[in-house]
């Protein structure tokens, strides 16, 4: 499937009729109708187009189907610059579109990393050419990634860094990490940890546990995850620093960062849907496309995520959309590069909590909305009228079965392969223009 | 009341010792010293068979030049001692050295320190008088009044006025003592820094605390800059020196926010590029710069005359 380049035409008006429409921020579910004009939502409600629909504006019927904000995923890995044969912005940006996603934001461990003014113009620039949805790149907290000189985060949040993380690897030197959350207050900016203790990680590829050991794998203990953020939390007291734990997946984590929160300080997380639909027994017979960063764990931390998503305490879900090449996924589990791809399966997999009876739809489509975009202080993933006319129309019930090789990203590497899924985006927007429609 | 009573210290180890009556007196009495120094003939026989000793263990152009001058127009003997020449590079302890030169009876000790409190060690273990030159990241009295002399000077008293200390004020004897006299004598005090370089507890001082330099600067009537250590600027305290110049380097444009008569401070050695913008460092109706070290010598020959009056008197009888 080629990708096809993005319309930068003016958009026009479209009516959204027969919707049905959720928006987590009023909390509305409601039947009625959807106007955008040119980049913004113009007006919605239910009593809109009582009178049918004006001459000259384009008309959706959404059949009775969601229209929401479109989703948010705030971890992406889009590899470019740098490895454009695993992933590039436009082949991202149009898995992203396929799959209901709006905006994203893209890492910083790219090649060459993400760590000046220039390179996030460079990510920008090209977003602006290929791009099907609203890239924001996240610069690292440390030049090089190598986690000892801090970045120039004021410069890089004037020139529109979203926020600051090492992605890929941790801040491990807490006089480091203590100075990065010191300084990106003076511009309110958000420090996103990838937490983990290497020291403890040590060669290890899944989660330590009976299965790795059944394998044969060196194990990842679930305190490699907790031990950075538990540190982390207390240099926010210190601080008074933003802090987010990014692909949260361990329950004593998750434990700290509620317990943080009660202690009032500004700490938030996200979670990937990997980690909580699958545990640490999908790795099987040695599948590599099971294999990421942090691992799947045990069952008692998969059902730990889902809690500290009822409770409140996991802030968002982001997918961790990690493309990678064959070839780093076809050798021995050890040696197998870390990350799956989920912007196309985002949506029906975190829809399994909604059909499981464990979260409202309201409540699931808010983690993947307005959480994040507060969190990122976006004006999107709402629907309000003013707002960007970001949207996606989905069916939660259609039933499909997941196939890689139809899959728009660049790389294959997902663990839901052949996996039936129930709920697909059927329409997506970006600012006003049509960037999707499932059926031609 | 005699004079005495109006500075009661053996030594001027830092400003938190002082009232607000007993700088307001010194900054009279160098006033004199002021009208004094311009004159063709410049010395006095204040200290008159006096020894000043000055003892630096850190480098100083204009500070030790200042006390030497200041010392010599008040009629003492002085001597200098640089580290680079004397028995602590061969690891003598710093009170072998206080007690070395006690024995030569020296009167006044004026002493530089790169650590915090070495001077307060210094000054148990000698009979004479002490002044504080700057000890680590602690104080330098001598450089706060004569800011101080330099302000009432062009603006009055100084109650009342708001003043923001700008830059590397964690590392900054400057800011600690000018944060302390400038509170004594009534002015509100600002501090302008990224949250690195901004010491932890800061504002029990009674100031106010920006990391937005454009909202720190916002009707003031003084600027103090302070200096930015080279090595302070390669991504530990902050990332680097052009994204310091960009957020806290002054200049016009963020001068223009402060008020149209603001004066500009620095203690100097300046970073040209680094805190502050050449063409406001040379600005000759704002940049008091060089005021500031001419009235040094004469906040030094105050502080001299004053810890010489409580010293043993001389019998010039004998």
């Amino acid at each position: 499937m080629p990708t096809p380049k993005p319309d930068r035409s003016p958009p026009g008006r479209t009516a959204f009729i027969n919707a049905r429409l959720i928006d987590p921020e009023s909390r509305l579910d409601a039947r009625g109708a959807l106007l955008t004009d040119g980049k913004i939502i113009a007006d919605f409600g239910p009593a809109l187009f009582n009178n049918g629909v004006p001459e000259g504006v384009e008309t959706v019927d959404c059949g009775g189907q969601i229209l929401c904000p479109g989703l948010i995923d705030m971890h992406v890995h889009l590899r470019e610059p740098g490895h454009e044969h695993k992933e590039t912005i436009a082949t991202g940006s149009y898995s992203a579109a396929v799959g209901g996603v709006t905006t994203l934001a893209c890492m910083p461990n790219t090649k060459p990393v993400i760590d000046d003014v220039a390179l996030v113009e460079f990510v920008q620039r090209r977003a602006r050419e290929t791009s099907l949805v609203k890239v924001y790149p996240f610069a690292a907290i440390t030049r090089g990634l190598a986690g000892k000189e801090m970045t120039e985060m004021g410069m890089l949040a004037e020139a529109g860094a979203l926020a600051f993380t090492d992605d890929g690897m941790p801040v491990a030197d807490s006089l480091v990490m203590r100075r990065a959350l010191s300084y990106a207050r003076a511009f309110d900016m958000m420090v996103s940890q990838h937490a983990e203790d290497l020291s403890l990680t040590g060669c290890g590829c899944m989660a330590e546990g009976e299965i790795a050991t059944r394998l044969g794998l060196p194990g990842i203990p679930d305190v490699s995850e907790a031990i950075v953020v538990e540190r982390d939390i207390r240099l926010v007291e210190l601080t008074g620093g933003r802090y987010h734990v990014a692909h949260i997946s361990t329950a004593l984590a998750i434990d700290a960062v509620r317990q943080g929160k009660k202690r009032g300080l500004n700490v938030s997380c996200e979670a990937a849907p990997h980690h909580f639909v699958l545990n640490d027994a999908a790795v099987g017979d040695y599948r590599t496309f099971a294999k990421m960063a942090p691992p799947l764990r045990s069952e008692a931390n998969r059902l730990a995520v889902i809690e500290g998503l009822k409770d409140g305490t996991i802030d968002a879900i982001a997918t961790d959309h990690a493309p990678h090449d064959q070839e780093s996924k076809r050798v021995p589990m050890e040696r197998a590069a870390n990350g799956v791809v989920g912007l196309e399966t985002m949506l029906p997999i975190s829809l399994e909590l909604y059909h499981a009876g464990l979260l409202g739809l309201i409540d699931l489509l808010g983690l993947m909305t307005l959480r994040p975009a507060d969190l990122l202080k976006l004006p999107q993933g709402r629907l309000r009228k003013g707002a960007p006319a970001d949207l996606v129309l989905f069916d939660p019930e259609r039933a499909w079965t997941v196939d890689a090789k139809q899959f728009r990203s660049k790389s294959k590497n997902s663990p839901f392969d052949g996996r039936t899924v129930t709920g697909r985006a059927l329409l997506t927007m970006v600012d006003g223009r049509i960037v999707h429609r499932l059926d031609g | 009341m005699p004079p005495a009573a109006l500075f009661a210290h053996q030594h001027l180890l830092g400003i938190e010792q002082l009232s607000a009556a007993e700088i307001e007196h010194m900054l009279d009495l160098a006033e004199g010293y002021v009208a004094l120094n311009r004159h063709a003939h410049k010395k006095s026989d204040v200290l008159k068979g006096r020894s000043l000793i000055l003892l630096f263990f850190e480098t100083s152009t204009r500070t030790r030049t200042s006390f030497e001058l200041a010392g010599k127009r008040l009629g003492a003997d002085t001597i200098n001692i640089s580290v680079q020449m004397s028995a602590i590079k061969k690891g003598e302890t710093l009170i072998d050295t206080a007690m070395t030169l006690n024995a030569m009876h020296p009167d006044v000790l004026a002493v530089r320190h790169p650590e915090a409190g070495a001077v307060n060690l210094l000054a148990r273990h000698v009979n004479c008088a002490v002044i504080n030159a700057g000890d680590g990241s602690h104080e330098h009295p001598t450089q706060a009044l004569l800011d101080a002399l330099t302000i009432r000077r062009r603006r009055g008293p100084i109650a009342g006025l708001t003043v923001a200390i700008c830059g590397d004020i964690l590392h900054s004897r400057v800011a600690r003592s000018n944060m302390l006299l400038l509170k004594k004598l009534g002015a509100r005090v600002r501090l302008i820094a990224p949250p690195t370089l901004l010491p932890t507890a800061v504002e029990t001082f009674g100031v106010e605390v920006f990391h937005d330099m454009r909202k720190g600067l916002a009707g003031v009537d003084i600027i103090m800059m302070l200096r930015l250590q080279q090595e302070r600027m390669a991504g530990t305290f902050v990332p680097s020196q052009r994204e310091y110049f960009h957020f806290y380097g002054l200049d016009e444009e963020k001068l223009a926010l402060a008020k149209p008569d603001a004066l500009i401070m620095h203690p100097g050695p300046m970073n040209r590029g680094v805190e502050i913008d050449s063409v406001v460092a040379d600005d000759i109706t704002r940049s008091v710069i060089l005021d500031q070290v001419e009235l040094g010598v004469a906040v030094r020959q105050a502080c001299l005359e004053v810890l010489a009056r409580n010293l043993p008197a001389l019998d010039h009888n004998r």
